[in-house]
């Protein structure tokens, strides 16, 4: 069977307690995973500052060059696996395998991390709006006939990471290039992406030092995200309750992106189905960028009927066919769960569901969830703004003048209006992380623009800086 | 003698054990009174009926509830009456704890133990650290008549593991780091002070904190005592290769209703398992099917720990513990079944919080 290690500082290390996961469709162990004790962790991270003094011995240039052909390496060559080698398609059919993405889409996502790997400078310009990264090298610069300097705040970046969709881990791919180390945890099912992201850094020429990488259990994540100066934290609820009040983890919990509709006469709405269905269901609708809810001043029945006719026509595949646009769920109870707990919200009143048939459908072993479009005439509705993984929305209408209040925090929200008033609130509000006006679809990532939060400014802070 | 010879001369020991035990405990003179009343609602004289292990099974499963709430005297065999009792208790992190009378069975089962430890590793008349949970535990008084029992001297550091329940149940876990800082600080103040200690007890976690601040090979232990909590074969590999390499780590197990076990001596081909084999014929561990506890599992599988205590003081048959383990062979050292990588019940796993101290 596949296994795949621990990663201490680069150096494989295989544990003694270990983690199966199945293949989704035949249940068989498809991969051995090795688990992290909480102490290894912690011992390792005691020594992390010389890590980082590795890595930053290589100039942000350098690592820029290593970043692009990592990018090559990730996508096109077959790179090692514990011993044995990993080919892009055996990577794009073991994520398949046990996070049920479909093959069609994990590919797409391998093309988005290269793109982020390939295209880092220009992620970088928007990170640090443009910065000279030489001043990473020597702590400060002149830039713009300024004195510039930026202090790293931190030896490394924890990552407490997710399983929903691989393109997740482009997120923390700028941290190398910024010559901050890396502690990754990956999820349960999902260990194979940021492996292979290692190892193409690595073969690549980058420090292998700089990579940690622990598969390992609730105790462990929290010893990470305890002793790394920086982190990011995926996850809800009690997940990222016990550390909302700490600047120095950065919460990805739910998106509840949205779209926005808001016209004066015109009834264009129609135009705009093409768009809110990407939105909605683009990369099996798994992405806190997915939009969850249409949030429109009128022809609120109307939108949700023909989002319902559109979105319906998009029925599980098997994993391996090529148009595949809806995930199967690794955890088959999650998913008649999920349904269950939709259907006991459409008990009361202010919701009606739209999209028609069974939700929760078997097909090729798998378990899936089908698009599921909801009408809510009341925007205080428990279905009106929840967002969950696979394509769920909710149409909801609300006055223009209470919209912002109404729709709350919001990861990305794009905006259709002319209207000045509302789009000076949607300006203005600090809850809107992400705000695209005009007709861009929410998954749509701009390279050169932050995105869920500035990695640059998590784990840099300028510095008042003199030289005389 | 080869060991299937000492298995059974093991299981006949057990038998003659189990019955003057039955006829301690429930006869009027020396028994408690629980078991004096329970006898009262049985159509049998277990004196009579009782004859080896096997039988205790018409006494049917010994319930925890019993051992919630008072009045504790009744578990006091009146041959007892009039000695000094301890009550010790477990758990307790949420609701009424268990409690468990003792006179003597802390001693006796710790000087026990005491013959599996080496003199190299835990040096007769050198002192000791105890820094594990203390309070209405046993454990404390346990470690501290260890040390005695070896000629040495005992010393402490308070340590509250319900409090650090309820942290990592609030997920304060500031609040968590800063006691675990306050108990670690002591536990050096302790180290760098007094030189004759060389014997260390304490829990997985407090070991590695312990261990990120101090070389234990440099302030002079060489012996690590473990447990309070469940351990896996990596920890034991880790502490072993990691945290403390040369000195003596001792893996145990052990509660307040059981007594203590001892662990299999280190073998290589073990894969760092950690094996342990209960302190017969004073306690029985058998694995049962958790589905049908009347059901032995066999050996190498997964079965739910049942406990019987067998001592004069205290009489627990067939205890369904919340544990689960696979089954181990019985050894030469230990001609009995033992007991292979212990945890907390699968069921169970994800909803109680275990092993923070």
């Amino acid at each position: 069977m596949i296994h795949i290690p621990i990663l201490r500082a680069g150096r494989s290390y295989r544990s003694l307690n270990t983690v199966r996961v199945p293949h989704i469709k035949t249940g068989e162990p498809l991969v051995e995973v090795s688990q992290a004790n909480r102490g290894l962790i912690a011992k390792d991270l005691l020594d992390i500052a010389l890590q980082k003094e590795v890595l930053g011995q290589r100039s942000a240039a350098e690592l820029i060059s290593i970043c692009k052909k990592a990018a090559r390496l990730f996508a096109t060559e077959t790179l090692p696996l514990d011993g044995t080698v990993q080919s892009p398609t055996d990577y794009i059919q073991q994520v398949s395998g046990t996070t049920g993405m479909p093959e069609a889409l994990c590919e797409q996502n391998l093309f988005k991390i290269q793109g982020v790997l390939e295209n880092i400078d220009t992620v970088l310009d928007g990170l640090t709006r443009g910065l000279d990264l030489g001043v990473l090298d020597t702590g400060w610069g002149t830039q713009n006939g300024r004195t510039l300097s930026y202090v790293c705040e931190t030896d490394s970046l924890g990552a407490v990471l997710p399983s929903n969709s691989p393109g997740v881990h482009s997120l923390w791919v700028p941290a190398i290039p910024l010559k901050v180390p890396l502690v990754l945890k990956p999820g349960r099912e999902e260990p194979w992406t940021p492996y292979r992201i290692a190892q193409a850094f690595i073969v690549a020429g980058a420090p292998a030092e700089a990579f940690s990488f622990y598969p390992t259990d609730y105790a462990g994540a929290n010893e990470i995200l305890v002793r790394c100066g920086r982190s990011m934290l995926f996850g809800g609820g009690s997940t990222v309750a016990p550390w909302l009040n700490t600047p120095r983890v950065e919460i990805h919990g739910p998106g509840r992106s949205k779209i926005i509709i808001h016209e004066e006469e015109q009834n264009n709405w129609e135009q705009y189905l093409d768009l809110i269905v990407e939105s909605v269901a683009k990369n099996g609708g798994r992405s806190c960028i997915n939009a969850s809810g249409v949030w429109v001043t009128a022809n609120g029945r109307k939108i949700a009927e023909a989002l319902a006719a559109r979105l319906a026509r998009i029925e599980p595949k098997p994993l391996d066919h090529p148009e595949a646009g809806i995930a199967a769920w690794a955890n088959p109870k999650s998913a008649h769960g999920i349904s269950s707990l939709i259907n006991q919200h459409l008990k009361e009143p202010g919701a009606t569901e739209l999209t028609t048939g069974d939700r929760v459908v078997e097909l090729d072993g798998c378990t899936f969830l089908r698009p599921t479009v909801i009408w809510c005439d009341d925007a205080e509705h428990p279905l009106a703004n929840i967002e969950f993984p696979f394509p769920f929305v909710s149409v909801v209408e609300v006055p223009s003048t209470q919209l912002v209040e109404a729709m709350g925090a919001t990861l990305v929200a794009t905006a259709i209006t002319e209207d000045i008033m509302l789009t000076q609130d949607l300006i203005a509000t600090p809850r809107i992380d992400r705000l695209n006006l005009g007709a861009i679809p929410t998954n749509q990532i701009s390279w050169d623009s932050p995105h869920e939060g500035n990695l640059f400014e998590h784990l840099y802070r300028q510095r008042a800086f003199q030289f005389g | 003698m080869n060991l299937s010879r000492k298995i059974t001369e093991a299981q006949k020991s057990l038998d003659a054990h189990v019955r003057e035990i039955i006829k301690w405990h429930f006869s009027p003179k020396t028994g408690c009174p629980f078991w004096l009343e329970f006898a009262k609602n049985l159509d049998f004289d277990p004196r009579k009926e009782i004859k080896g292990y096997a039988d205790l099974k018409c006494l049917g499963h010994f319930e925890d509830e019993w051992l919630r709430g008072g009045p504790v005297r009744r578990w006091v065999p009146k041959a007892y009456a009039d000695e000094p009792i301890y009550v010790f208790e477990t758990g307790g992190s949420t609701g009424v704890p268990k409690s468990r009378i003792s006179i003597r069975d802390f001693h006796i089962d710790y000087e026990i133990f005491s013959e599996s430890l080496s003199d190299e590793g835990f040096p007769p008349g050198s002192d000791w650290l105890m820094l594990g949970p203390t309070g209405p535990r046993r454990l404390r008084l346990a470690v501290e008549h260890l040390a005695q029992h070896r000629g040495g001297i005992c010393f402490h550091v308070d340590l509250d593991p319900r409090w650090v329940n309820q942290l990592v149940r609030y997920g304060k876990n500031e609040e968590l780091d800063a006691y675990k800082n306050h108990v670690i600080s002591q536990a050096l103040n302790v180290l760098r002070a007094h030189e004759n200690v060389q014997c260390l007890f304490t829990t997985p976690k407090l070991l590695e904190a312990l261990c990120e601040k101090i070389s234990l090979p440099k302030v002079g232990i060489k012996g690590i005592f473990c447990g309070g909590t469940e351990m896996d074969a990596q920890f034991h590999r880790f502490a072993r290769e990691e945290l403390v390499p040369g000195i003596d780590f001792i893996p145990t197990y052990g509660n307040t209703l059981m007594g203590l076990a001892a662990c299999k001596p280190f073998d290589p081909a073990d894969n760092y398992a950690i094996i342990y084999y209960p302190p017969h014929p004073r306690a029985v561990i058998e694995l049962v099917n958790p589905e049908n506890p009347e059901e032995l599992v066999d050996y190498g599988e997964t079965g739910r720990v049942m406990l019987t205590t067998l001592t004069k003081e205290f009489f627990m048959p067939r205890f369904l513990e919340r544990d689960e383990a696979e089954r181990a062979e019985p050894i030469p050292k230990y001609p009995w079944d033992g007991v292979e990588n212990l945890r907390l019940l699968t069921e169970l796993q994800e909803s109680v919080v275990v092993g923070v101290y």
